[in-house]
């Protein structure tokens, strides 16, 4: 278990590394300089140029980027200044968190409750439904169903407010949007992981010894088929994450997402580097976790690794 | 399998019905902007924000183009950047998880590691910055598709390579003195291609996908070309007034989508089914 955990958390460190060199090179070669608009004198660029350090040579800059990393310093955004990048994740975070934890809420329920549903029920119609469902929840994409969403919900029926973060309700079509795609992932998934579960010879013998099928699902099948569910927490959150992209502009939400957004059309590159870092920072960690805790849950996947290397 | 007749033949009706839109989407996205009266880019003042009628199927956009010529081109881009970025991500993938599977060791264990970090990364983010370097258009988005599309198709063929490797057939072919090259080109991919045909139909939705969201973003495909994403957030301003003008491309992309992860899905499953056979 030791030799796995310092394997994986070593690759969980190499690739921040990566992740944190790549945007750096990368937001570096988007071509322009941020200050070139509106007719401002050469003379006055390059002085802002070298307030923020941008008339270093490369390899410096990378440097004390890199040192302002590791002490959580991400830099000073170029369109607002007096205004840190830390700052900014800091005010707009909580929001894009509550609204992804919300949506991974509903989408565990949601999913695990319909993989149940479907894998149990006697009737065929209803696994064709959840299956139609979930094929269509997976095709559509979440910027399509937001915007189908606040037209037909906020705008047409005015149920729902149609823009903001403020009260209860107008948490409703932002976490539905976000939450349609993982929860058909989560529906599949499990669907098929218990439909695996229901196959193998523990099965037969809770079935033999007379417990019901509701009784070996939930208290026998369900515990091991939520393993493969766990490994989708990385995915899930990255999805969550570029989806709050979307979602959060169209429902004029002040969080992580439309800052990112913004920072693109504005052309402000140390929000841009910053948030990207910090969005690639925050899935890197919960895939890390996820595996981590995979391997705790099951010795299976310890025992591949160790196979695999001795 | 335990398929009944009639479950087999509904989901080929199914199938059909998938294939069958996307013949004919791609027939309207090659022949209505080729054959169509009207320019998908010439702006006319006179027939501004005009609703559906016989003459403008979907209407006309705030410049006075027609939407129904300008869908089905923005269709046509979707489906090319999709298509490419496939059959790119496609080769990719199946190169490296050939080598990565046949090698082995240190190869195996470089091409892998290398994948791993990549993937851990969310892809969304490095497609936004390349286009933001590489500068909006059709070129760049593929490019970016194709930093980290090819993994999962790598990881497949790796898998697929690895566990044919050891067949008896590979060995025999091996003990016949078959030089390696060949083994692998003409008896081990061949049998790869199942799962990786799968993997390849479903790269094409994601691709089509993740152009859409960007280009509704803002920084996909730009003016003058438009893809559906563009032409669905050129939409987004006036949406509540005209919502016809959002909700006709956003209905073509969806039906796009679903036809296409329809077609994924059926392959999928028949491939299972004749290995469980």
């Amino acid at each position: 278990m030791l030799r796995y955990a310092v394997k994986r958390i070593m690759t969980g460190i190499l690739s921040l590394f990566v992740l944190a060199t790549v945007t750096f090179f990368l937001v570096r070669l988007i071509p322009g300089s941020p200050f070139m608009s509106g007719g401002v004198s050469q003379s006055v660029v390059e002085a802002i140029e070298e307030e923020y350090g941008l008339n270093e040579p490369l390899p410096v800059q990378y440097l004390s980027y890199m040192a302002g990393l590791l002490q959580g310093d991400l830099g000073i955004s170029y369109q607002d200044p007096g205004t840190s990048v830390t700052e900014i994740i800091a005010r707009a975070w909580p929001l894009t968190a509550s609204l992804g934890t919300a949506a991974l809420i509903v989408s565990l329920l949601a999913g695990t409750g319909l993989g149940i549903l479907k894998v149990m029920s006697r009737k065929k119609a209803v696994g064709h439904m959840i299956s139609a469902a979930g094929m269509a929840a997976a095709g559509i994409p979440g910027f399509a169903a937001a915007i189908l969403l606040l037209l037909v919900f906020s705008v047409k029926l005015k149920l729902f407010p149609a823009s903001g973060l403020y009260t209860l309700s107008s948490y409703v079509l932002p976490v539905i949007s976000l939450s349609l795609y993982p929860t058909a992932v989560i529906t599949r998934m499990m669907a098929n992981a218990l439909a695996a579960e229901m196959g193998k010879e523990y099965v037969l013998f809770a079935r033999a010894k007379g417990l019901g099928r509701g009784r070996i699902v939930l208290t026998h099948a369900l515990k091991n088929a939520f393993l493969p569910v766990l490994s989708y927490a990385g995915p899930a959150f990255a999805y969550l994450l570029t989806g709050s992209f979307v979602v959060e502009s169209i429902f004029t939400i002040p969080g992580l997402g439309r800052e990112f957004v913004d920072s693109i059309s504005s052309r402000d590159y140390t929000l841009i580097l910053g948030l990207t870092v910090f969005m690639g920072t925050v899935v890197i960690l919960v895939n890390l976790a996820a595996d981590l805790l995979a391997a705790c849950l099951d010795p299976r996947i310890r025992r591949n690794f160790a196979g695999r290397e001795g | 399998m335990g398929n009944t007749k009639g479950h087999l033949a509904g989901r080929n009706r199914y199938g059909a019905v998938c294939c069958a839109v996307l013949a004919v989407w791609i027939i309207l996205a090659v022949c209505v902007p080729v054959f169509g009266p009207y320019s998908w880019s010439e702006q006319n003042a006179r027939i501004q924000n005009l609703g559906p009628s016989f003459s403008h199927l979907f209407g006309t956009d705030r410049f006075g183009r027609d939407i129904f010529t300008r869908v089905w081109y923005g269709a046509g881009i979707s489906l090319l950047v999709g298509m490419a970025s496939a059959l790119i991500n496609g080769c990719i993938g199946v190169a490296v998880g050939a080598v990565s599977g046949y090698a082995g060791r240190a190869a195996d264990m470089i091409l892998m590691r290398a994948a791993d970090i990549i993937a851990s990364i969310p892809s969304m983010l490095y497609v936004i910055l390349i286009t933001l370097v590489m500068g909006a258009g059709v070129f760049s988005i593929i490019l970016g598709l194709c930093v980290a599309g090819w993994i999962d198709m790598a990881r497949i063929v790796r898998g697929e390579i690895i566990r044919l490797k050891n067949s008896d057939f590979a060995l025999a072919a091996r003990m016949e003195g078959i030089p390696s090259m060949r083994i692998l080109f003409r008896h081990l991919l061949p049998n790869a291609a199942g799962p990786a045909a799968v993997n390849l139909i479903f790269l094409i939705p994601q691709a089509v996908f993740t152009e859409a969201f960007l280009s509704f973003l803002g920084v996909g495909i730009a003016a003058p070309a438009a893809s559906l994403g563009t032409i669905i957030q050129e939409a987004r301003s006036q949406m509540i007034v005209y919502p016809y003008q959002m909700i006709c491309p956003l209905v073509v992309l969806c039906v796009m989508l679903l036809a296409l992860n329809g077609i994924g899905t059926l392959v999928e499953e028949r491939i299972a089914g004749v290995r469980c056979e």
